[in-house]
């Protein structure tokens, strides 16, 4: 039977966001191709966990060992590669996160599968499946297909399947062996580290002015600060920011940083890569400032202004103060 | 410590104007600024840090005809000692495996203790090469790393996770990792300074050289096609504002006064 395999992502005793969407994915790709969708939850102590995947998927295999407790791509991989050997699913879908990022490649040329990473589409064309994925930095779409047979992987973007809601389906737990003998690992977890917040929760915030990689250099970044606090607004900024040490970390907005939800939201110089706008799009309203008429950061944005950040923002800091002075 | 580094030339994008090409499945290169793919510039950065702190030699390795050659300068005047480049038209529309294939057939007959690539490229963006390759190679690896302590025989890293989280991991050499960017802040590197390199001899490999049957690379040893390529739809609807700065300055103000903003 031509089934879909989703693997449960969880970490700190949570299931990640992506774990209901490629479930919600898989089933519709099960639906099209007449088969099931089942989920693989694999832990210590995740039993209870399982319980909230209930009615999301036909079947959920539980493999449950202390050497599960945290995500190991090494041990990850020995389970997934039995597990996919032995029931041979048409399509293994993992999220393209940290974790995926680490198994997928390793696991689809150990099983010689055909893996396309980061789809951010998916459906089912005969016995395969043609999947989209975004190119040079999300300005091209790339329509991709399997030139071999399956089984295949894939790996699936974070944020870009959306949930819907169906009918439950009688979800039945299997509980399996785990296949793991006690080896040393070449790798092994010393811990969790939160990274350190900013002297703001850039959450908190009612109002944010983010700045990216259009600011072009840190000695640009104060003009953009007073805009800012002319406006009662709080500073924040998109990744190249925070790789370049122009900003600390938690300032950061996106994927990697932290996700907000202001009442209003402008972004300054950010082209609005897939990952910065995950972290914003709850915003109330969103203004958008950039010299690139075709940067995607427009397509979330309710207003938009194509220009020199330059000019812009020191008129705007200058009409700001004006009002203030009033 | 041996470290190899493995690099991409890519075109920078992020403000070009792209045009799809007669193909349909590739943007026109004509007019495209190219240079070392920004997660493998902390990559290399990277390895000559380790090299400078513990003493040892990093070469440097791309998949890619001649013009690859002037990034590999860049990573020699960055502080490199040697550079490879492997080149044959049978590695040519190689998809992520079949890329990792033909580096591991000329990284097996190096000696390594580490091996280093960009956690993914800025064109195709797979992320897919580095763990590919450690398979290959039959090494431990670890992706998305943003800090690395080594001693002789293992390294302690940092792994960037979502939402602002790390894990920290032991990891045994020889491994492979896929750094990210951030990790640390690039060296710049002068004309000058790829000038004094400029006679420095680039080894170039081609498919003869590596024990690699024909289907196995380039497009034939590919596991993955792509059908074609388009411009993302237009979503959403920006309402666009016009004018000169003081004008915007003056409509945008309106709107965060509308919105609460300014109260």
């Amino acid at each position: 039977m031509k089934e879909i395999f989703v693997l449960a992502e969880h970490r700190q005793g949570q299931w990640r966001d992506i774990t209901f969407e490629m479930l919600s994915k898989g089933r519709q790709l099960a639906e099209s191709l007449g088969s099931e969708v089942h989920a693989v939850a694999l832990g210590k102590g995740v039993a209870c966990l399982t319980e909230a995947l209930r009615g999301l998927a036909h079947r959920i295999f539980l493999v449950e060992d202390d050497r599960l407790e945290v995500f190991n791509s090494e041990t990850y991989q020995t389970v997934l590669a039995q597990l996919i050997t032995e029931r041979k699913p048409l399509l293994t879908l993992i999220g393209h996160s940290a974790l995926g990022m680490d198994l997928a490649p390793n696991l689809a040329v150990q099983l010689k599968m055909p893996l396309a990473t980061d789809c951010i589409g998916l459906e089912v064309k005969e016995d395969s499946f043609v999947m989209t994925r975004q190119i040079y930095g999300g300005k091209i779409h790339s329509i991709v297909s399997f030139k071999k047979p399956g089984p295949y992987l894939l790996t699936l973007r974070a944020g870009a399947f959306p949930v819907t809601q169906k009918d439950s389906l009688q979800s039945e737990i299997i509980p399996l062996p785990s296949p793991l003998t006690d080896g040393n690992l070449s790798k092994r977890f010393l811990g969790y580290l939160e990274a350190a917040l900013g002297d703001v929760d850039i959450t908190q915030a009612d109002i944010l002015v983010s700045v990216g990689r259009g600011i072009k250099g840190p000695e640009n970044i104060p003009v953009v600060k007073e805009f800012a606090e002319a406006i009662g607004g709080t500073l924040s900024c998109s990744r190249p920011v925070v790789d370049k040490k122009w900003l600390p970390k938690g300032c950061q907005v996106g994927t990697s940083g932290k996700t907000v939800k202001p009442k209003i939201y402008i972004a300054v110089g950010i082209s609005g890569a897939f990952q910065h706008i995950v972290g914003m799009k709850g915003a109330g309203t969103v203004i958008a400032i950039n010299k690139d008429p075709k940067a995607p950061i427009f397509g979330v944005a309710h207003y938009g202004i194509v220009g020199d950040l330059f000019k812009i923002i020191p008129a705007l800091k200058q009409k700001a103060k004006e009002l203030r002075q009033r | 410590m041996n470290i190899i580094v493995c690099v991409k030339r890519v075109p920078e994008t992020a403000e070009a104007d792209l045009m799809i090409d007669k193909t349909g499945k590739d943007v026109m290169k004509s007019g495209l600024v190219f240079d070392l793919n920004e997660w493998d510039s902390y990559a290399i950065e990277e390895a000559i840090r380790l090299k400078e702190k513990q003493g040892g030699h990093v070469t440097v390795i791309s998949v890619g005809g001649e013009e690859a050659s002037e990034c590999l300068r860049k990573c020699l005047a960055m502080g490199a000692d040697d550079a490879v480049r492997l080149t044959d038209p049978a590695f040519e529309g190689a998809d992520a495996h079949a890329t990792a294939r033909v580096l591991s057939e000329s990284i097996g007959k190096l000696p390594f203790d580490l091996i280093l690539t960009g956690t993914q490229a800025e064109d195709d963006g797979y992320g897919q090469v580095g763990g590919a390759l450690a398979e290959l190679l039959g090494i431990p690896h670890a992706t998305v790393v943003n800090q690395i302590e080594a001693d002789a025989k293992k390294l302690k890293v940092h792994r960037e996770l979502e939402g602002g989280l790390e894990e920290i991991l032991e990891i045994d050499l020889p491994a492979l990792l896929t750094i990210q960017t951030g990790i640390n802040e690039p060296r710049y590197v002068s004309i000058m300074g790829i000038r004094k390199v400029a006679k420095k001899e680039i080894k170039v490999l081609g498919a003869k050289d590596l024990t690699l049957v024909a289907n196995e690379t380039g497009l034939s040893g590919s596991d993955t096609r792509i059908e074609k390529i388009s411009f993302p739809p237009t979503t959403g609807a920006a309402r666009m504002i016009e004018g000169n700065p003081e004008e915007v300055a003056l409509n945008v103000i309106n709107i965060l006064k509308d919105k609460g903003g300014l109260a």
